[in-house]
């Protein structure tokens, strides 16, 4: 089935915040297209009625109470922020949503 | 930015139908964070309520809070929806940094609550039921400051920084189906539903409910149909709608604005919007050079969650009364008309005259001091009226000491005038503004005598079998008093002395 | 070299109780060995030489006082994978993207560590977020498999394994997602061991897979594994997906084991895990397993498990899809690298240049494949199917352990590879985790035990053993029987067989 462009490539590096170089997308093409080829083996047994399984031993209700447990100090926090500036993390400027 | 072109709201309504969808984002008031045992207080300082867990620190894990999953399903109860007897959490993934993992922990195809409805009643008694869609469980982002640039925009700012507190706070995600055939009432429509929907909350005791804190928020989605289609149009989401009265100018204007591009032919983007408080107006957001696309799966660091219908039954008989159910038993108990339930609950004023009640004064005194004296308190100072610094139990004081006849109505107002001006309790206020009622009857003949002798011939009057001439003495006695004398009383006095 | 790196935990942690060495003596001969052949071997990413010595004295300090020792191996000296966090110590998971990141938080496993009086040496290299089959991942070089310098000592738990083979420790943790703790063993002749999915706390451990990331123990014999496996394993409430329950008896059962007797015990050889594709010496290796497995009383049978068939492409679906999502959170935002960011950059494009300057190829590779794989359009042909797989494998098992105890097929196809020889061809290292990926999908678990060398390159061969769900005892009983067997046989443990490294 998948036959990847290096468009699509280009796509799928901008979903997940990768600025792949000219030759990456090449090479990514290339080698998602075979392994993609290979895995999409799995099409072949499971059918309809095979209900999905996510973990070994099924649990549900798995909680905690509401109990405020001690967390980290501001400066715990922010000791490994490559910027930090007033309590807060420093980032660059955020093109956001509002216009 | 120039401002859009809107079409006349009359011609909108007769060419369009709106229809409207509501997405209300409620943060819980547990204690913890959804995941982590973060707290949860509005407005600590940055950052210092954070842990590995709501940061997305590496190897970090989500547990789920048990209250807040009893919320969400109280609140599904509420909505009269079915809760799910098995659901899961998903991941919705995308960049943003205000979410420390870059996905939001939330649920997606199956949420907790589902298939519901609200009873929506409008200002003049209308009773309009919202079908809604669902209501699922995910976490909040933190919070973004923008630096540079126009102060607190995002736009064009240079930097930003952020505060992780908000980060993971519990929110409940409430969605109504399609919102259809509801013409010019659409605005008001909407606004009624966000403002009952922070009743039913308010009464859940699940949340703040405070639009301003930002711990309810509405997100409006707004389309028209052309008179007699079938199809939807176009809907744009508006987003930063922050007070009920926003909630129904938004719409309206997003009404306006869609219809005047529509009759020009034009179409509609579906897209983002701001609601603009000042102008009152909406504004298009950043659009997205790619088309959204989440990546939504199953949540693998969570196990689903599977009530038992004992739990859930348990859940339901902790149900309050519902506020509309409320209101018709007060009706009857209290015996109002349509009108008066109408201005108390306009007012707002249900649950404050209730409390006062409570707190022992009867529920037309307490009516009449939320209602009509404290209600233009409110609105000369631009609060809710449950802003006000005064509680129901210091009203059922002065209700009390009224009917004690320890003070006069006009003695009473100086006595709340005193509570709303931070002077202390009720009777503090007496005390130091020296307000209550000379009651001790030495006093009061002392003052009676001096008046008869000041004017003997009405005092020859009133022994002559004239009593309505004890007026003028009533009179002269109060002026002395202060007005502090009960003039029942005083004239009761009179009439006493002068046989 | 000190005599007391040639030691297994048991052993050690009995001497320093009995007061015949101190722990302090341990930790410091073992931290000399590190500073000897560590330049060579490139187990460690990270030592904690005042840590590793104070913890030490801490022990003798108990020993001193007449103290019960925390736990059966207080004072034995441990390489933790870099993929846990400990608290100020760099964690980079063989990353350059976690540059300077030193955590402020103790992971559970580590945790457990400590309070059981383990003498924590330092961090061992991995491939990058545990993807790879050989270390060659890691950011920080490759490790070499000392039983030949130019070969990879397996991976992603390329550092732990090689340690455990160059003498530096005698215990080791690693992770297993698919075959990370077992194909190293197997190619290092060490013991390595996944535990039932749940069994060992994920807190802390920078996630890979969330759904198939397991910890377990690494160590050169199957007693010393059971000894660590009780230290670290059991419920935490940290971890949603930890399992309510006691941690099996799996010291018992490996002391039951090597006594030798495995009559009444019931050994299924998984069909699909032999033939073409497996190197011969690996072939010869397990078929002698399999012979000494019947001279302890089991009966071998042999059994199909078809859809082991489709584990590899299930898994090559399931692992990135994880992957792809858990590693969002390495954007330079709150920790880390952060490259790009001059003022003009945005904060979108900073997350962008970082991520591409920090992640290497394979990393980067696994995320495209895992955002493809979850893309709106492709969820139910992948993702979707894949968890389906995970069914029907779990279903093969079940089947199978209908009629046998235990099954087993060699660890990894082929004995280690030269450093090199699959960098190029993703397809080719994903191979190697062939037989190691199905008890990963079923949540089972696994281990791996030296079956001996391979007769054509002299080199370890692994011998996996894989037992129902929270069955761990019986796998242990099998692998120390055969154990003590094998080493009777060829006079002494094969571990001791490796050439010595020049120091
Ligand atoms: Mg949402
Ligand atoms: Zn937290």
């Amino acid at each position: 089935m998948p036959n990847i462009s290096r468009d699509e490539v280009a796509h799928l590096a901008r979903l997940a915040r990768l600025a792949v170089t000219e030759d990456e997308l090449d090479t990514f093409a290339g080698q998602l297209d075979v392994i993609l080829q290979s895995v999409a083996r799995v099409g072949e047994v499971a059918a309809e009625d095979i209900p999905p399984t996510s973990h070994a031993v099924p649990l549900t209700n798995v909680f905690r109470e509401d109990l405020v447990r001690p967390g980290l100090t501001q400066q715990q926090a922010l000791a490994g922020a490559p910027a930090a500036e007033d309590g807060r993390f420093r980032v660059p400027r955020i093109l956001g949503e509002e216009a | 930015m120039t401002a859009a072109t809107v079409l006349d709201y009359d011609e909108v309504i007769e060419r369009f139908d709106p229809v409207l969808g509501l997405e209300v984002h409620v943060e819980l008031n547990t204690h913890t964070k959804m995941f982590c045992g973060c707290p949860t207080t509005f407005g600590a300082e940055p950052n210092t309520q954070v842990c590995p867990t709501c940061l997305g620190l590496p190897g970090s894990l989500p547990v789920v809070n048990r209250v807040a999953v009893e919320s969400a399903m109280r609140i599904g109860l509420a909505l009269n929806c079915e809760i799910a007897p098995w659901c899961r959490f998903a991941r919705k993934n995308y960049f943003y940094p205000d979410m420390p993992k870059n996905f939001q922990t939330s649920q997606y195809d199956e949420p907790i609550a589902f298939n519901g409805s609200l009873d929506v009643t409008l200002e003049d008694g209308t009773v309009v039921t919202v079908a809604i869609e669902r209501a699922h469980m995910e976490e909040d982002t933190g919070k973004s400051l923008h630096v540079g640039g126009a102060t607190g925009r995002i736009h064009g700012a240079d930097h930003s920084l952020l505060d992780y507190n908000r980060a993971g706070v519990p929110l409940i995600e409430i969605v109504t189906k399609p919102i259809e055939g509801m013409g010019e009432r659409a605005p008001e429509v909407a606004r009624a539903y966000v403002s009952t929907l922070r009743d039913l909350l308010r009464a859940l005791d699940v949340s703040d409910v405070r639009m301003d804190q930002g711990s309810l928020r509405c997100d409006a989605n707004v389309s028209l149909m052309s008179k007699g289609a079938t199809e939807f149009g176009t809907r744009t989401e508006t987003k930063n709608v922050n007070s009920l009265r926003s909630v129904e100018r938004a719409v309206r204007y997003e009404m306006t604005r869609q219809a005047a591009i529509l009759v020009e032919g034009g179409s509609i983007l579906q897209e983002t919007r701001h609601f603009q408080e000042a102008t009152g107006t909406t504004s298009a957001g950043r659009r997205k050079e790619t088309s959204e696309d989440y990546r939504y799966f199953p949540e693998p660091d969570l196990v689903p969650i599977a009530p038992p219908a004992e739990w859930v039954e348990q859940l339901r008989a902790t149900l309050p009364e519902m506020p509309s159910e409320r209101r018709k038993r007060i009706q009857a108990d209290w015996q109002l008309t349509d009108l008066e339930l109408r201005d108390l609950v306009n007012a707002g004023a249900v649950d404050l005259v209730a409390a006062t009640v409570d707190a022992g004064a009867s529920p037309a005194e307490a009516r009449a001091w939320w209602v009509s004296y404290l209600s233009q308190e409110a609105n000369s100072r631009g609060l809710e009226l449950a802003a006000l610094p005064i509680t129901p139990p210091q009203v059922a004081r002065v209700s009390a000491l009224v009917a004690e006849g320890k003070l006069t109505n006009k003695l009473a107002r100086e006595v709340i005038d005193g509570v709303l001006a931070g002077e202390g309790e009720p009777d503090e206020v007496v005390e130091k503004r020296g307000l209550a009622v000379v009651s001790d009857d030495s006093a009061l003949y002392a003052a009676i005598d001096e008046a008869l002798a000041a004017q003997p011939d009405v005092a020859d009057k009133i022994r002559g079998g004239k009593v309505a001439a004890a007026g003028a003495i009533v009179g002269a006695v109060m002026k002395t008093t202060k007005g502090q004398a009960d003039a029942k009383r005083v004239r009761e006095l009179i009439l006493e002395r002068c046989t | 070299m000190s005599d007391l790196t040639r030691l297994t935990a048991a052993e050690l942690a009995d001497k320093i109780q009995k007061k015949d060495v101190s722990a302090v003596e341990v930790a410091q001969a073992h931290l000399d060995r590190i500073a000897a052949v560590d330049k060579t071997v490139n187990a460690f990413l990270y030592v904690d030489t005042e840590r590793a010595l104070s913890a030490a004295r801490a022990v003798d300090e108990d020993v001193a006082a007449g103290r019960e020792p925390a736990s059966p191996l207080a004072g034995v000296p441990l390489a933790l994978k870099d993929v846990f966090v400990m608290e100020g110590a760099p964690t980079t998971c063989g990353s350059k993207i976690l540059e300077g990141w030193s955590p402020p938080y103790d992971a559970t496993v580590t945790r457990k560590l400590l309070e059981a009086g383990v003498v924590i040496l330092g961090k061992t290299n991995m491939d990058e977020f545990a993807m790879g089959s050989s270390t060659e991942n890691s950011a920080f070089g490759p490790s070499r498999n000392p039983w030949d310098l130019d070969r990879i000592p397996g991976g992603s738990g390329g550092g732990s394994s090689a340690s455990l083979a160059a003498f530096e420790a005698p215990l080791a943790i690693g992770t297993d997602t698919g075959g990370s703790i077992r194909q190293p063993g197997s190619v290092t002749g060490t013991v390595g061991v996944k535990p039932t999915y749940g069994g060992v706390s994920r807190y802390g451990l920078v996630a890979f897979s969330s759904s198939l990331d397991q910890g377990g123990p690494c160590a050169r014999t199957v007693l010393d594994a059971a000894l660590l496996h009780e230290v670290i394993g059991g419920h935490d409430p940290l971890d949603s997906t930890s399992i309510d329950a006691p941690v099996p008896p799996v010291v018992a059962a490996a002391r039951d084991g090597a006594r030798g007797d495995l009559s009444g015990m019931r050994i299924g050889i998984v069909t699909e895990f032999q033939g073409d594709g497996y190197q011969a010496g690996v072939t010869a290796a397990f078929v002698q397993a399999v012979e000494t497995l019947k001279g302890l009383g089991a009966e071998v049978v042999e059994v199909s498990c078809p859809h082991f068939d489709y584990a590899l492409p299930a898994y090559y679906l399931i692992a990135p899809s994880e992957a792809s999502s858990n590693l969002a959170r390495f954007d330079a935002m709150r920790y880390g690298l952060r490259t790009g960011d001059d003022s003009a950059n945005s904060a979108e494009q900073v997350m962008a240049l970082t991520r591409e300057a920090g992640f290497g190829a394979e990393v980067k590779r696994r995320i495209m494949i895992g955002t493809y794989a979850l893309s709106s359009g492709y969820y139910d042909a992948y993702y979707g199917q894949a968890q389906k797989v995970r069914t029907l494998i779990t279903q093969d098992f079940e089947k199978a352990f209908e009629s046998v105890d235990v099954l087993i097929s060699p660890t990894t196809p082929t004995t280690a590879f030269r450093i090199g020889e699959r960098a190029d061809d993703p397809m080719a290292m994903y191979l190697a985790d062939l037989c190691t990926i199905p008890a990963n999908l079923a949540g089972t678990p696994a281990m791996s035990v030296p079956a001996g060398l391979s007769d054509e390159d002299g080199l370890p061969v692994g011998l996996q053993v894989m037992a129902p769900a929270l069955a761990e005892p019986r796998m242990y009983k099998v692998a120390a029987a055969f154990e003590a067997a094998r080493d009777a046989a060829s006079g002494g443990a094969l571990i001791h067989r490796v050439p010595e490294l020049e120091a």
